[in-house]
């Protein structure tokens, strides 16, 4: 049961071969049993998710039941949860209970899926290993010793871990596709403005997107249908038709589904950098693509590694404008001692952020101060179009993109050092796609050293979710390499 | 570029964030180096670009001027620091 898809389980409940009590009771188990390894959850909440799961039965006995009545889920903690512990990772907010929803939170609940709790992650989402967590780093469940990747690392970990079947994230630069190829999980970042920011605790807004994370393709389908959809409370909703992202997942239709389908593959992603063992599987996957019908073509993106300087210059001036709000006055840490008002913000804020946090604000800060504004954030907007105009040229030429999702599998805790640049670079492959604004899927594909995952990423045009998670899918009916699981999870 | 002590001290306080004389020279090494690689910029000529400042290019939208949400303030002020009649509580600022 731990194993079984949400198709499966949805069968299974409507079926009655199981109560939705008895599935969150199942997976609550798992989690209080190996959370103490894997620390992939900071807040477990039973008592909210067996009342969840009592009305989700008595939804299922009245036939009412919708996709995912009944179905655990796990969210990351930078989405408010009414009555629950909200913590984004941050001494900030270690004792924020939210008084009300995230729009992502009050849809799932609505559509009667069961939380079982709130996923470690980086502090704020700013990190790519998870290990910038305040309540120390989830573990990746393939090897302990190494990470999950970050932000979304303990809804990724949760996931591979089968702590859980699906799980939420947020993806600003990477955040959803870069844990999902480090953890071997299906994770998908939608076209910026697909998902409602409203009650998800802001990072760098003009990125900042939820997405989703399951074992497959058709999970990571089934679960993001029910968190897209136009919002007013969020300025950049975009009010558009609702998809039911699952219609577009056929059944090989013959052995070569993906037929006409054009890959492009971008000559700046598969030029130095790359680890061999990625390289190995990516190629392996390539070759996989091809045998079932699609065409491979070069592209080029020749402003690609300008996406990196440009995102430190954009993301941290968008958070230090955010993260003002963080003052000691309406919500999060206040300073037990202080002098004066001012006094009392300079040492709320400096005891209830860590050190990456506070790095970022002070770029942002820098950058967006008075005389170096043309010179920073507006030349990193001018970049910032360049990069969305080689996405543009690109996919005229392709259908949808491929390439590595991060250049190396996981790391070992603590073998990035003490240099953050180090980490940043490691982004490589994932923060253009937050730039331009695209929708970016990771699927996994291989394993390199040590059973570490490698990951594949996907890339379409704006609103091609459907087609990225309709190829993965073609891909993952051919392939076996998403239903592989660390020893615990068999 | 490099960053003086003075200048990492300015943006703290910018920030409303406390800093420690220890501290300051860790932090200015840090961000020199994550200046260093966002000075990579520099060099591209970027004459006659737009600047991007958001995927979709949305029109701010509009509402009607009504009323639509309640009084949430009970449940808001729960999570605040320290609280008094309704009002939030800071330390004097006019003498």
């Amino acid at each position: 049961m731990i194993n079984a898809s949400l198709p499966a389980l949805r069968t299974a409940l409507d079926d009655k071969q199981i109560s939705s009590v008895e599935l969150a009771g199942l997976f609550l188990d798992r989690i209080e049993a190996r959370n103490p390894a894997l620390n992939a959850f900071i807040t477990i909440d039973r008592e909210g998710a067996l009342a969840a799961a009592g009305a989700a039965d008595a939804r299922i006995a009245r036939g009412q039941a919708g996709p995912l009545t009944g179905i655990p889920l796990a969210h990351k903690d930078v989405f408010c949860t009414e009555g629950v512990l909200t913590t984004c990772g941050s001494k900030m907010l270690e004792n924020f209970v939210s008084p009300y929803d995230a729009h992502v939170v009050s849809l799932l609940k609505n559509a009667g899926a069961v939380s079982l709790g709130k996923t470690n992650m980086d502090e704020f989402a700013m990190g790519s290993s998870n290990e910038n967590s305040h309540f120390g780093p989830a573990r990746n469940p393939w090897n302990p010793g190494h990470v999950p990747g970050g932000s979304s690392g303990g809804s990724a970990a949760a996931v591979a871990a089968r702590l859980v079947p699906v799980a939420t994230g947020t993806d600003t630069g990477g955040s959803v596709r870069q844990p999902a190829a480090f953890t071997g999980v299906t994770g998908i970042k939608p076209t910026y403005g697909a998902v409602s920011r409203y009650g998800m605790i802001a990072y760098a807004s003009s990125l900042d997107q939820g997405g989703a994370f399951g074992a497959s393709a058709e999970d990571c389908a089934l679960l993001l249908s029910a968190m897209t959809g136009f919002d007013p409370r969020d300025s950049t909703s975009l009010d558009r038709p609702t998809e039911n992202y699952a219609d577009a997942l056929a059944p090989a239709a013959s052995d070569k589904p993906l037929a006409g389908l054009r890959i492009g593959l971008p000559r700046e992603f598969f030029a130095d950098g790359m680890s061999d063992e990625v390289r190995a599987a990516i190629d392996a996957a390539l070759e996989q693509y091809r045998a079932l019908g699609a065409t491979t073509v070069e592209v080029s993106l020749p402003n690609a590694k300008l996406a990196i300087p440009a995102y430190y210059v954009i993301a941290p001036a968008e958070a230090s404008s955010n993260l003002s709000r963080f003052d000691g006055v309406r919500f999060g840490h206040r300073a037990a001692e202080y002098g004066d008002l001012n006094d009392m913000y300079c040492k709320s804020r400096a005891e209830g952020f860590g050190a990456e946090v506070k790095r970022r604000i002070l770029v942002g800060t820098y950058v967006l101060s008075h005389g170096y504004y043309d010179a920073y954030y507006l030349q990193a907007q001018k970049l910032r179009r360049l990069i969305a105009e080689d996405f543009r040229k690109a996919l005229s030429e392709c259908d949808v993109i491929a390439g590595p999702t991060s250049p190396t599998t996981a790391w070992a805790l603590g073998a990035m050092g003490d240099d953050p640049v180090q980490m940043y670079l490691a982004d490589i492959y994932t923060i253009a796609v937050n730039l331009a604004g695209l929708p970016g899927l990771s699927h996994p594909c291989g394993f390199g050293a040590g059973s570490l995952p490698v990951g594949m990423q996907l890339i379409g045009n704006y609103f091609a979710e459907g087609r990225l998670l309709a190829t993965a899918h073609q891909y993952q009916q051919a392939t076996d390499w998403h239903l592989q699981r660390p020893a615990d999870a068999r | 570029m490099s960053l003086t002590n003075e200048q990492v001290g300015r943006i703290a306080r910018l920030a409303r964030l406390a800093i420690s004389e220890t501290e300051i020279d860790a932090t200015r090494k840090k961000l020199d180096g994550i200046f260093g690689l966002i000075e990579q910029m520099q060099a591209v000529d970027t004459t006659g670009i737009e600047p991007m400042s958001h995927p979709q290019e949305l029109a701010t939208r509009l509402r009607d001027d009504v009323v639509t949400e309640s009084d949430h303030r009970a449940a808001y002020q729960a999570v605040a620091p320290q609280t008094d009649a309704g009002l939030y509580l800071v330390p004097k600022v006019i003498e």
